[in-house]
């Protein structure tokens, strides 16, 4: 009988296997696409850093909630933001800053007369923690804290390899 | 689902000890806390370690992308380093 323990232990390496392959992936697809635009502009090789260090940072945490699935609402809350991100991105970015002004109102709990908890900046932390409870908050932070470190894991032994 | 229900009041269905094990629960994910006697942290205090945690594996994140990308710069096309990335997919 497989005690509680080694199924979580399963269940983190089935994570951290999804999670690397899919980051990887995603690593090669920025590489290339980075490649095509020509990386000997001299002038461009700034912006072009920033722009593939953030293309870098939304893959990992686009790979990670999409090899944790639906079953969490901090995932589904990561994959929702990324999609629209990335459906405003094509547009235009001063639309961008106003649509998410008013998401932003229109999911505003109501005003409590206290000083803001911690719970509330854990809510702000957690992606989709301003519309859980108290209870649901907790244990997705719990989920949110392992699959952070492991893709913070993962992205350290990525980039170790690579510099041998 | 259920969670919608109780979203505006103070959530009067959990009771206490559901809270406590779930702090207990978060309190043995934190690096630093782990090592300090476990019956004397407050629940204060744990959302506060779990808040600068999270805070910090964001920065972690961002500085490992930058250095990732400064990596994936020098790699060519046909480098061993591309092979070994393309042995782990596989």
């Amino acid at each position: 009988m497989a005690s509680k323990h080694t199924i979580a232990t399963r269940h983190a390496q089935g994570i951290r296997a999804r999670f690397a392959s899919r980051f990887l992936r995603s690593l090669l697809r920025v590489r290339r696409s980075s490649n095509r635009f020509g990386g000997s502009q001299s002038n461009d090789e700034g912006i072009g850093k920033r722009i593939r260090t953030d293309r870098i940072k939304i893959a990992a945490y686009a790979a990670m909630a999409r090899a944790v699935g639906p079953r969490r609402t901090w995932s589904r809350a990561l994959l929702f933001k990324l999609r629209n991100r990335a459906r405003i991105h094509g547009v235009s970015r001063k639309r961008c800053l106003v649509s998410e002004k008013k998401r932003v109102t229109r999911n505003k709990v109501v005003a409590i007369s206290r000083e803001p908890s911690r719970a509330d900046t854990l809510r702000k932390l957690v992606p989709g923690g301003d519309s859980m409870d108290t209870c649901v908050l907790l244990e997705e932070t719990a989920h949110y804290i392992k699959c952070l470190a492991t893709q913070v894991t993962v992205m350290q032994s990525i980039a170790d390899r690579l510099l041998l | 689902m259920s969670s919608r229900r109780s979203r505006q009041s103070s959530a009067p269905g959990i009771t206490d000890d559901q809270i406590i094990d779930l702090v207990s629960k978060l309190r043995h994910l934190l690096p630093e806390i782990r090592q300090r006697r476990s019956d004397k942290v407050s629940a204060s205090k744990v959302l506060q370690e779990t808040c600068n945690y999270i805070t910090n594996l964001h920065k972690e994140v961002d500085d490992l992308s930058e250095r990732l990308s400064q990596l994936l710069e020098t790699i060519d096309c046909d480098s061993p380093e591309a092979a070994i990335i393309r042995s782990l997919i596989m």
